[in-house]
């Protein structure tokens, strides 16, 4: 690891004005995913600041009958929350497939959308990686590719969003709430958070330098059988090969969203639209365009298989 | 003359894990001396420091420590509190899970100066020779181990497991989210997913945690 100084603040303000002051700086919650990354040198940052003073950690209901949820809320709290549990089913199920009892303990609601991609080759810093070294090369693309993305991938990546509380949160339309170095607060749609990978694949997501996530608004519940299903290579504690987020309503339309498949939650307007005509149809929409790679086609056929089972578990 | 009549070859086990290490240590020394260009050496890099006060185990510690220390590491190497195993120092095999502040945690992926005010609960602090917590003289009991290196973070753990279930935190195999969740196997493995067992005593360390839930309900 490299040597780094750190600090302490005690509002969202200080510290965005902290990372964006100070070159090479970032902010660390709960830790899981950048001091494993920084263990690696994979990141480097040369100042922490450490945001777990600032509050941030409650769960509140809004004016309009939706949620607001801290940044610094642990995926245990959000998961557990009574109100999560019987209004956003999907956000509970997505949260408990994650990861494991320790690191749900101490990962954050805001740490968990700015992980990193868990793409070996991301990892491995002996080989090239465009989203490591901007402009090394894709090592995945020809490589080792099962776990890496079908859709929404280009020449220069195709790496997955390893999130599942992400897909939960695309598929219930959540807000992330920020605030910039300047002091300014700003709304960014979950839909417009997480970039495609494009040219600039080290660049994750929206947020400019310095900006702070201070947490994520759910809109007033959307009723219907929420459902998150996950298929992995063991049943607990892995990531997801394909992961479906789903609401369904009663007479049959709904939304849906996927995870594992890639560099962001994928959700497809044309797919909820499609949703009352079955598995079949939904998830051509969804994967209209898809670029697999002779490692992972198999997503394909399994995005489909994955969502006849969950259609089948709302019809009851 | 024989070694075993002499003092000075004398060593307890922990001593002898101590001297391992340093030649581990040595020898990782050596070869990255070997691997580095002579004419480009390293500039020393400089190392930042922090204060912290944590209580651990019931007794206050404060440390001026390297921010990049590790908690784990702070309980290993500054505290010599070596029932806490680093297996794969990232957060996949739970061998360093400890109990801080009333939650299991991988005390690998957590810096220690960020657990300032931090209560923190190891193995030694679970219980101790002749007054086992129940967990332990259960993991005793039913044979729940092997070489034993995940056991200390497999206890921990399963302490935890047990109160997580009692405050109704839900788990992935959960059938229905919005009752109070209810001790079964199928739950104790999806909870228990965090620690690995390389020996794979798994159905023994699932007896030793069913007798206690029992024992609780």
């Amino acid at each position: 690891m490299k040597s780094f100084t750190y600090e302490r603040v005690r509002t969202p303000a200080e510290a965005a004005a902290a990372v964006a002051r100070i070159p090479g700086a970032k902010f660390i919650a709960g830790g899981t995913n950048l001091l494993d990354l920084m263990k690696l040198q994979i990141e480097t940052p040369r100042h922490l600041v450490d945001v777990n003073g600032v509050g941030l950690d409650r769960i509140e209901t809004t004016v309009d009958g939706g949620l607001r949820i801290g940044a610094l809320v642990r995926n245990t709290d959000l998961a557990a929350d009574e109100r999560v549990r019987r209004d956003y089913g999907v956000l509970s199920r997505a949260l408990l497939s994650g990861a494991s009892g320790q690191l749900r303990n101490k990962a954050t609601t805001a740490g968990n959308l700015l992980q990193r991609t868990r793409c070996p080759y991301f990892y491995d810093t002996a080989q090239p990686c465009n989203k490591r070294q901007p402009g090394s090369g894709c090592s995945a693309i020809g490589g080792v590719s099962r776990q890496l993305a079908v859709v929404g991938s280009s020449p220069a990546c195709i790496a997955t969003h390893p999130s599942d509380m992400a897909v939960a949160m695309r598929v219930l339309d959540a807000s992330v709430e920020t605030v910039r170095p300047d002091g300014q607060a700003r709304r960014i749609a979950i839909a417009d958070f997480h970039r495609l990978p494009g040219d600039a694949p080290h660049i994750d997501t929206t947020l400019e330098p310095g900006e702070f996530i201070s947490g994520v608004t759910l809109p007033p519940p959307a009723g219907g059988t929420h459902i998150y299903r996950k298929v992995r290579d063991r049943a607990s504690y892995a990531f997801a090969l394909v992961s479906v987020a789903a609401i369904v309503q009663r007479d049959g339309s709904g939304r849906v969203a996927l995870g594992g498949v890639a560099h962001k939650p994928w959700r497809v307007d044309e797919a909820d639209r499609q949703l009352p005509r079955g598995a079949k149809a939904a998830a051509a929409a969804l994967l209209a365009g898809a670029k697999p790679t002779t490692n992972n086609a198999f997503k394909l056929s399994l995005v489909e298989r994955t969502l006849a089972t969950v259609l089948t578990q709302a019809r009851g | 003359m024989n070694p075993q009549h002499d003092d000075r070859f004398k060593m307890s086990r922990r001593e002898l894990l101590l001297a391992g290490g340093s030649s581990l240590a040595m020898t990782a020394t050596a070869s990255d001396a070997l691997a580095a260009p002579a004419e480009t050496p390293t500039p020393p890099e400089t190392v930042s420091k922090a204060k912290v006060s944590l209580v651990v185990n019931g007794q206050p510690q404060e440390l001026e420590l390297d921010t990049r220390t590790t908690l784990l590491d702070v309980l290993r190497e500054h505290l010599k509190l070596i029932g806490t195993k680093k297996g794969c120092d990232h957060g996949q095999c739970g061998a360093c899970t400890v109990i801080v502040d009333g939650r299991r945690i991988n005390s690998c992926l957590s810096l220690a100066v960020m657990h300032e005010g931090s209560q923190v609960t190891t193995i030694e602090g679970l219980g101790q020779l002749g007054r086992l917590h129940p967990m332990q003289a259960a993991f005793v009991k039913h044979d729940g181990y092997q070489c034993g290196y995940c056991t200390p973070g497999q206890i921990c753990s399963a302490v935890a497991v047990l109160d997580e279930i009692g405050r109704g935190v839900p788990s992935h195999v959960s059938a229905d989210l919005t009752a109070r969740p209810t001790f079964s196997v199928e739950e104790l493995r999806e909870r228990m997913s965090g620690n690995i067992c390389r020996c794979g005593a798994y159905s023994n360390i699932a007896d030793a945690i069913t007798e206690v839930a029992g024992a609780k309900a």
